[in-house]
């Protein structure tokens, strides 16, 4: 099965060759690093977690979005789903190693990272994260692998596959639970101290996740002669919909607590992000940017003539990836640390290199997924 | 007993996930006897500081210039990539959540002297994922500079903003190398040890010594010691005690 990715036409190369590229540019950047330090980066002793660790957040989200079909294709048995669902697999899959990979360039001393295997920690919510992530990786490359394997063969999956997915499906929730705990457990730091952070995760990811599977199905529709038939497409934007309206209601639920409680130490936080705070604006176009998007885009989901029309769909798609970066990444970590805990601005702005290396981890991650989906077409095709 | 291949690699497997389980196993709590722990709690050192805001000379910098040049702490020259174990910062900046104008105005410009607090309940160690920061029994907070990673988790969980990360190979801006106390690498956090080396040879913390106008009073928390007489005799604040992380760090009025 692993033969397909070795032959492929003019566009599959070009596509590979230009990830592998781009790959190449934020290698040469983290080389960089891993001879000067972090200082490269635009972090600092205030804002010590910037682009990677917001970067680590969104993509683990978009890991868990995969239960949101594995959930109804295998518990209620929705036939739409029947030949999306290996992509939502193999999309865990590449998310999953995206995530992973921006943990590991943000540590300082990166040669040392199995210190936390060996000297494990279950005190620390780090160690809990690593070792869902890590389970998720291989049940998602097991399950996927397994199961279109057995297409290739054209025989029934094992039986073993099924008690590995119906595990999968509250293992997807708990990665993304666990990931806001990471943040949401901290009393040193009021803007991420709410019950609220895993439920806000798993809605924006249920939007986020899904509305990127949608582009891939419609690209793999467009140039790949793989279509997934446009019910799936139809029922996945309504989880992006849903998802989109849970998203901006959390938010609005924090808004409320934090301004009608005037508690200052949070509020404070919330101030920087939203409207700026002793003239330091840094955030706030960004995350207006962000809520301005949530609302076109659930206007335009809501409407069941331009959801169903591919371009508007993949506009709209595109809208809300942009949104829910913006909002659970720079816009969830950045706000953290602004103003420090004794009160101090110290504005965070990525430096060049830095956004090299994320754009680097992201060409890992659609390297992965050109080739997982290479095979996906070659079997469906043969 | 017939094995054949199906079942050797069942006991194989079983027997590596053992192993692995092995460390894990290892830290989960022991039961303790009761009066064992109580009595040992009784005898145990604790290491507390007390610092009197008003004695503290205004402008006045020795207790850092000293902790600073005997740990090697470089001198980065930047606000982004500082490294500081002990600083002084204004009193509303200190203490954010004694908002009363009359308590800001009597203290109006003066400078209270920050370290890290060594707190009982300390919520760097709670997070950090390699136990490379841990508590001692005596109340120390401490770095194990050579198992860090450098996730700077800590930073994120310590309210106190105590903890330095080094951005870049800090020796090329230490002024002048102490040779008794080791340097850092780039790459993992910092902070202050109350001069545990020096505790350990019987002296007392570099920055209490250098203090001329007896602000900081340092021993252990027993009835018989001063820094436990002037605690329990004066009004004393602690740095957001309010998130219960038990601060040791004891500012007198």
């Amino acid at each position: 099965m692993i033969e397909y990715i070795f032959k492929g036409g003019k566009r599959y190369w070009l596509t590979i060759g230009a990830l592998a590229l781009l790959l190449m540019a934020g290698a040469v950047a983290y080389l960089m690093q891993w001879n000067t330090g972090l200082a490269i980066t635009g972090m600092s002793r205030d804002v010590s977690w910037g682009l990677y660790i917001a970067n680590f957040t969104f993509f683990v989200g978009v890991a868990a979005s995969a239960v949101m079909l594995v959930l109804p294709y295998y518990l209620h048995n929705e036939k739409a789903f029947r030949k999306i669902i290996i992509l939502g697999e193999f999309l865990a899959v590449a998310a999953c190693m995206v995530a992973v990979t921006f943990v590991l360039v943000d540590l300082g001393q990166p040669a040392r990272v199995f210190n936390m295997f060996l000297y494990p920690t279950p005190n620390s919510i780090l160690f809990w994260d690593m070792v869902v992530l890590s389970v998720y990786l291989l049940l998602n490359i097991i399950i996927g692998w397994v199961t279109l394997d057995a297409e290739n063969k054209g025989v029934t999956p094992p039986g073993w596959t099924k008690p590995l997915i119906i595990i999968s499906i509250p293992w997807a929730i708990s990665i993304h639970t666990v990931t806001a705990f990471i943040y949401g457990g901290l009393a040193a730091r009021p803007f991420w101290l709410t019950a609220l952070l895993a439920p806000r995760f798993l809605a924006s990811a249920f939007a986020s996740g899904p509305a990127l599977l949608i582009l891939l199905a419609l690209v793999m529709r467009r140039w790949g002669g793989f279509d997934t038939g446009e019910e799936s497409l139809d029922k996945v934007a309504k989880i992006v919909t849903y998802g989109m309206i849970t998203t901006l209601f959390f938010l609005l639920l924090e808004v409320f607590t934090i301004f009608y409680s005037q508690e200052p130490e949070a509020m404070k936080h919330f101030t920087y992000l939203l409207f700026g705070l002793d003239g330091y604006y840094g955030l706030v176009p960004w995350m207006w940017l962000s809520i301005i998007l949530m609302c076109v885009s659930i206007v335009a989901l809501l409407n069941s003539r331009w959801r169903r029309n591919p371009a508007v769909l993949s506009a709209v798609c595109i809208a809300v990836l942009i949104s829910i970066w913006i909002d659970k990444g720079l816009g969830l970590i950045i706000p953290g640390f602004i103003p420090s805990q004794s009160g101090y601005i110290f504005e965070y702005v990525p430096t060049f290199p830095e956004i090299m290396i994320v754009v680097g981890v992201w060409s890992l991650g659609g390297l992965v997924l050109a080739l997982l989906y290479k095979v996906v077409l070659g079997v469906r095709k043969s | 007993m017939e094995i054949d291949r199906r079942k050797f690699l069942q006991i194989t497997g079983l027997t590596f996930l053992a192993l692995a389980a092995k460390p894990a196993f290892d830290l989960l709590p022991r039961p303790v006897a009761a009066n064992a722990s109580s009595a040992s709690q009784a005898e145990a050192k604790r290491w507390a500081m007390a610092i009197d805001i008003e004695a503290c000379k205004e402008g006045c910098t020795d207790c850092i210039t000293a902790c600073h040049r005997i740990h090697n702490v470089p001198d980065i020259g930047n606000r982004k990539e500082e490294i500081k174990w002990v600083w002084k910062d204004s009193f509303a900046n200190s203490f954010p959540e004694q908002e009363n104008r009359l308590v800001e105005s009597t203290f109006q410009g003066r400078s209270v002297l920050l370290l890290c607090n060594h707190c009982d309940n300390p919520p760097c160690v709670r997070v950090c994922p390699t136990q490379a920061t841990w508590k001692r029994d005596d109340g120390i907070v401490m770095m194990d500079y050579h198992r860090c990673i450098g996730c700077r988790y800590c930073m994120a969980a310590c309210p106190y903003g105590s903890r330095s990360f080094n951005w870049k190979d800090p020796r090329p801006y230490i002024n002048e190398v102490d040779d008794s106390y080791p340097t850092r690498t780039r790459g993992v956090v910092e902070k202050c040890d109350f001069c545990e080396e020096r505790l350990a040879r019987g002296d007392i913390p570099a920055c209490v010594e250098a203090c001329k106008y007896g602000a900081l009073i340092f021993g252990e928390m027993k009835p018989e010691m001063e820094v436990y007489k002037v605690i329990s005799s004066n009004f004393t604040l602690r740095r957001k005690a309010e998130l219960g992380t038990q601060p040791q760090i004891y500012y007198i009025l």
